[in-house]
This record gives structure tokens, sequence and C-alpha cells, in this order.
């Protein structure tokens, strides 16, 4: 595949990086990324990978746009409100690059469907904001070995984690099960400084670039953890955990199943 | 006694226990966080009799959501 001269000109500030380069960016376009999620980590996340060329971006979501969605949710805009969060975030990708497909799925991850949703991806990114599909993504991921970032933002705190199919441990591996509902606070209660999207949701989609050019270092068994207040960031190692129930020795989690509890409460 | 906690150097009582230490360190929700001492996850009915000793690497991991604060699943 040559690269039109448009492209070469579009993406030159990528292939002039010499961890990119033309067989980089190339990479890129033939990707497939999955975000679930097209609220305030999936907006930027997937603006940035359309615009670097990522060749097919899933964006899965069943929500519609609310008016408190736009303090962080960059994909939406004003006009968007009432609007599947989907397809205003295709509208949005579509407008920044011509060479991105798209493909909207306007549903809810559950125990059902993950597994035909993540199939045809390379890399996925975690973007939802409850513990229920938090700990779903990982095992379907793990299941099927895929590759994934997960991330988290509340207040001016962020984290994000890479999962890599053999290489470290997994989600479930750290947080073992989710917290009760209510149990811990959420953004819709505790609230979120809306730039923490941002920041952590750019990590997300810089963790998905990497691994599709196959350059650094991936926070594979590292939690990296930012905090906006003091203005820093600490990488947490992360041990093996050869207990862990999907991706341990012994494992019990043989196929994603739904989470009883729920930790977004809707008021 | 000085140990580090989440990369920090912080001094601290002599034999404070993880439990003692999230207290100390206002951590929200202790039951809920995962510690790790010296890059080992220590099993959650360890915080209250598990004593630090001098230069134990203490890190707390939090559960955080956030995201696209949609609606319920
Ligand atoms: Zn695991």
């Amino acid at each position: 595949m040559a690269l039109s001269s448009e492209q070469l000109e579009r993406y030159s500030r990528h292939i002039i990086l010499k961890e990119v380069g033309l067989r980089g960016q190339k990479k890129l376009l033939n990707a497939k990324v999955l975000i679930i999620g097209a609220g305030g980590l999936g907006s930027p996340a997937a603006m940035y990978l359309a615009a670097a060329g990522v060749g097919t971006i899933g964006i899965a979501d069943a929500d519609e746009v609310d008016l408190s969605n736009l303090q962080r949710q960059i994909l939406h805009g004003n006009a968007d409100v009432g609007k599947p969060k989907v397809d205003s975030a295709k509208e949005t990708m579509a407008a920044l690059n011509p060479d991105v497909q798209v493909i909207t799925h306007h549903l809810f991850v559950n125990a059902e469907n993950i597994m035909d949703l993540i199939e045809p991806y390379d890399f996925i990114l975690d973007g939802t904001d409850n513990f229920a599909a938090k700990f779903l993504i990982n095992d379907a991921c793990v299941l099927a070995g895929k590759p994934f970032c997960h991330a988290g933002i509340i207040r001016f705190h962020g984290q994000l984690m890479t999962y890599v199919p053999g290489k470290g441990p997994c989600y479930r591996c750290v947080f073992r099960q989710p917290p009760p509902k209510n149990a811990v606070p959420t953004c819709r209660e505790a609230g979120v400084i809306g730039a923490m999207a941002g920041v952590i949701g750019c990590m997300q989609a810089l963790e998905a670039v990497k691994y599709i050019v196959g350059v650094g270092d991936l926070l594979i068994g590292r939690l990296l953890t930012f905090d906006a207040l003091d203005m820093e960031a600490h990488v947490i190692q992360l041990p093996d955990n050869p207990d862990c129930p999907v991706c341990g020795a012994h494992p019990t989690i043989l196929q994603p199943f739904d989470e009883g509890v729920v930790e977004c409460d809707l008021k | 006694m000085m140990i580090q906690v989440s990369g920090k150097k912080t001094e601290v009582e002599n034999g404070i226990t993880v439990m003692q230490l999230m207290e100390q360190q206002k951590v929200e929700t202790p039951q809920y966080v995962t510690v790790a001492v010296n890059n080992a996850f220590l099993p959650m009915d360890c915080y209250e009799c598990f004593s630090l000793k001098e230069g134990d690497a203490v890190e707390f991991l939090y559960f955080m959501g956030g995201g696209c604060d949609g609606a319920e699943q």
C-alpha cells in the first residue's frame, strides 16, 4: 500500500519520527482499534487516534449525549445533545480525517455481546465508567487474547495500565472483583476535572499507537497514576498474581459474565 | 522509621500496621484499596495485623471508574 501525496503530507509529522516512519504510519492505517465508551476518556482517545490515521476505529456506547457530558466529553458539542453518542463520535472523527473508517456499536457491552464485539479489533481501549464493564472487558480480553488499556479518572486523579496477553498481569490480578454498588465514589457523585479525562484518554491513545507501531515500553505490569493537584505522575510496579481467577495458573473464569453489582448509580 | 509510601519517603512510627498507615494517610474506603508491600500484593485480611518494617515500600491501588459517565449498565 502506497500513501497518497495527501496522506504523506497529513502524516508528515509522524513519518519524520524515526520510531514511526512510513512503516509505522502504514501499520496505523491498517490497524483496528475499539473504544468502549464515547465519554470523557473515549473522546480524546478517539480524536487523536482518528487524527493519527488509525484505519478502523470502532466506538461502542449505548448512551445519548447529555448536557452534563459536555464539560469533558469533547467528541460531542452543544448541537449533539440528545443524539446517540456513537453517531456524534462518528461525525467528529469523520470530520477530522476521511482516511478513517468508523464503525459504530450502539450498545452496552455485556457478557452476551462482548466476545463478538472485540473479535475484529487489534487493540481495545476501556473508556467505561463502571466497574462491572471494566471487569467484563478485562475478562473478555484475557479470554480472547486481546491487548487492552484500562483507565479510570475521578476528581483530580487518573490511572491507567495496559494488558498484553502473556506479558503481564491483568486488571483482575490487581483489583480482584468490583466493589459493591456505591462503595467507592464515582465521578457522578465526586466530580472530575474535565482536562483529567483529556490527559488520561490521550495516554490511552498513546498506548494504542505504541502497541500498533511496536515502539517503546507499554504500561504492562505497571499502573500509572496521575495527580493533577500536585502535578505528579507515579508508576506502580504490579506483581504477578498466579491466583488470578481469569489469567492465573488455574483459572475459574472460563467465559465472560456480567458482574451482579453495578458501580454507577443512576439518579 | 522511614518507609516509602507511593514512592515518597515517609517517617512513621516503628511497627505501624498497614491499616494504621492507611488511616494516617487518610485513605478513603481502605477495604476497597489494593495494597502492595515491596512489590507483592497484601491479602486484604492482613491490613490490620501486617506491621511494616524500616525501608518497606507501600503502594495503594485505588478503584477508579470514571470515563464515559453514561446511564446504567
Ligand atoms: Zn489476571
